[in-house]
């Protein structure tokens, strides 16, 4: 008799090994495509086509919402490059995202001089009100992820919060609901 | 979004006149504040003749090392038969500093405009402006200004109707502080890793693509403009102190002051009275303990240092710091000078590349030591290997990020050794601010 599953342990739906299960990878930089021709033009401003990486790499993030081990090997494939060296690259830099985040990708300046400015309860207050839990978790609904980021050369207005592609300055800690509550 | 103040009386407002000045940023706006006549008159002149006012003028290196910029560019040899590229640093992620922000939000065209005079002046056709991916807000000025001067023939294959080629491009980085390092700048816009390069060679022999190449902070390449217009005996009197340190320089103030933004005065300004005039002091009752004039890489300095400094290269050395890149932090009575450092020192732990040894081990022990001392579970014997890996951290690495790390942990435990020795006692962090305040 097969012993019933310990209590945790059991393999979640979505865990399928199978990778006919998944949908098949959309190529980023398809033929015709505003990506493709965006590319096209970054290439010639380089006297060598790896100079486009890390642009490259910018227009999947931004078509896709973050960097998959496949959009890596596309860019690879484009630039004449093999996916390990992409992936080389790609871990090295904070910005590019190697896993799906949050609708709002919310980072809070926590270096020194916003540190003297009270921003790690800034960061704690973000933390509170998105029911987060912890830095870099999505909430559950998957509309958050908090995280600290080492200085984001703002530190005059501090503490400044970089929401997505947008900053939000002098934030403290009571002002976070309200902004919270623009983020649809 | 933060919009700056209304510049006070002592400034003296060069490059930042145009700041808050929405208009400034667009073509027609920076033509009509006589945008774009330095470049025209650049491109009349002889390259030669260019470095040469601006080596004439004294103007150094705004980024940090305050290296004379004249003589950076004259390192680039004509006629060589090989592309020269100019890189511009606006990767500034220095903490505390956030003057080149400012630059190129108000004032993107001052950078297309210094740029293109750069890289006319050490023969490259091509200058890249390497933004950090943070600045969201610098890089669409930036791109704007690019796309506006490329479609009114200021820069492109004709720069000017010069018939000469002046290219100018943005590049968006991804987030490393030690991108803002030359060779790893270099490494990064390749598309490389932003691993720092052993020197030599040195970028003006092999730099990006292995070819010659100039890098020169924001704030050095728009201070070319106002010395090509005046002159530079007019530059070099802006100066109140020695004829090493001449022109304007611009701080970004930070940490616990009244009024913190970015200023811009001459070289030799007393700090005492920017701190406590210009900047407004320090908030309601609390009181200056410590400043970091030139961002976190440079030593702290006691209040007694900092009211004796002049803001110049040599002042700012004179009382056991450095100018840096005008980064000022401001730390007040209320902050344990502990926990300041440990919190520094974190940074270097994340943003070392751990390339050398020093560096990734040195960085994340002094971080782990530091915040042991913070919450009160140091011993003595921390101290002495606190300093003791600062040693082996200094001066043996490819790049200074491993020395910018031990360089507060050294003039910290020097200075405020106190602040330390209480913690070791067993007193706590919170039992310590309590107690200063």
């Amino acid at each position: 008799m097969i012993p019933p599953a310990v209590g945790g342990l059991e393999s979640p739906d979505y865990a399928s090994h199978d990778h006919t299960a998944h949908a098949p990878y959309q190529p980023v930089f398809s033929a015709g495509s505003v990506a493709r021709k965006e590319l096209d033009e970054l290439i010639p401003r380089y006297p060598q086509k790896m100079a486009a990486l890390l642009p490259a790499l910018w227009i999947v993030q931004r078509e896709r919402g973050w960097v998959s081990n496949e959009g890596m090997a596309e860019v690879a494939g484009l630039l004449e490059l093999t996916p390990a060296y992409v992936k080389g690259v790609v871990t090295f830099y904070t910005m590019y995202h190697q896993h799906p985040v949050g609708k709002y990708f919310i980072q809070v300046c926590t270096t020194s001089p916003c540190g003297i400015c009270g921003a790690d309860d800034v960061a704690k207050a973000f933390l509170r009100h998105t029911n987060t839990g912890d830095l870099g978790v999505t909430s559950a609904d998957g509309k958050f992820t908090v995280i600290e980021v080492e200085c984001l050369g703002a530190c005059g207005f501090a503490t400044p919060v970089m929401i997505n592609e947008e900053f939000v300055e002098s934030v403290t800690p009571d002002k976070v609901p309200e902004i919270l509550a623009r983020l649809k | 979004m933060g919009y700056p103040h209304q510049p006070h009386q002592r400034e003296t407002t060069v490059l930042s006149r145009y700041f808050g000045d929405a208009e400034a940023r667009t073509l027609a706006g920076w033509k009509s504040r006589g945008g774009y006549q330095a470049l025209e008159k650049a491109l009349a002149m002889a390259p030669a003749d260019i470095v040469n006012v601006v080596k004439e003028s004294g103007l150094r290196g705004r980024g940090g090392a305050g290296f004379p910029t004249g003589m950076k560019w004259s390192f680039m040899k004509p006629g060589d038969g090989k592309p020269h590229y100019l890189c511009c640093n606006a990767d500034e992620s220095e903490p505390g500093t956030f003057k080149d922000r400012e630059l190129m939000r108000w004032t993107p065209h001052a950078l297309v405009e210094g740029c293109a005079i750069g890289a006319y002046a050490i023969g490259a056709e091509t200058a890249y402006i390497y933004i950090r991916g943070e600045f969201t807000e610098p890089l669409y000025w930036m791109n704007e200004a690019v796309k506006e001067a490329y479609a009114a023939g200021i820069i492109g294959k004709n720069a000017m109707g010069t018939g000469k080629r002046i290219d100018v491009h943005v590049h968006k980085g991804a987030g490393a502080y030690i991108c803002g390092e030359e060779t790893a700048l270099m490494n990064s816009l390749e598309g490389r890793r932003g691993n720092p390069r052993i020197k030599p060679p040195f970028p003006a022999v092999s730099g990006l693509f292995g070819m010659p190449t100039t890098i020169n902070n924001v704030e050095t390449l728009i201070a070319a403009i106002p010395i090509l217009m005046n002159g530079a005996d007019w530059y070099k009197k802006m100066s109140l102190s020695n004829p090493k340190s001449t022109g304007t320089k611009l701080y970004s103030v930070c940490g616990n002051i009244e009024r913190p933004g970015t200023y811009e005065v001459v070289m030799g300004f007393p700090f005492r009275d920017f701190l406590y005039d210009v900047c407004g002091g320090p908030l309601p009752g609390r009181k200056f303990k410590a400043v970091i004039p030139g961002g976190v890489s440079v030593p702290i300095q006691t209040m007694e240092e900092a009211e004796a400094s002049l803001m110049d290269y040599e002042g700012f050395v004179a009382q056991g710091s450095m100018l840096g890149s005008g980064g000022v932090i401001v730390i007040d009575d209320a902050q344990s000078m502990v926990a300041v450092i440990a919190r520094i020192a974190r940074f270097f732990a994340h943003e070392s590349c751990a390339q050398c040894t020093q560096c990734r081990e040195g960085t994340a022990w002094t971080t782990k030591i530091l915040e042991r001392i913070r919450d009160g579970q140091g011993t003595t014997e921390d101290l002495d290997t606190l300093l003791d890996i600062a040693e082996q951290m200094t001066g043996k690495t490819i790049c200074v990020l491993s020395d910018s790390c031990a360089t507060p942990v050294v003039s910290g435990i020097k200075k405020f050794g106190r602040e330390f020795g209480e913690l070791i006692q067993g007193r706590t962090y919170v039992s310590v601010i309590e107690a200063v305040a």
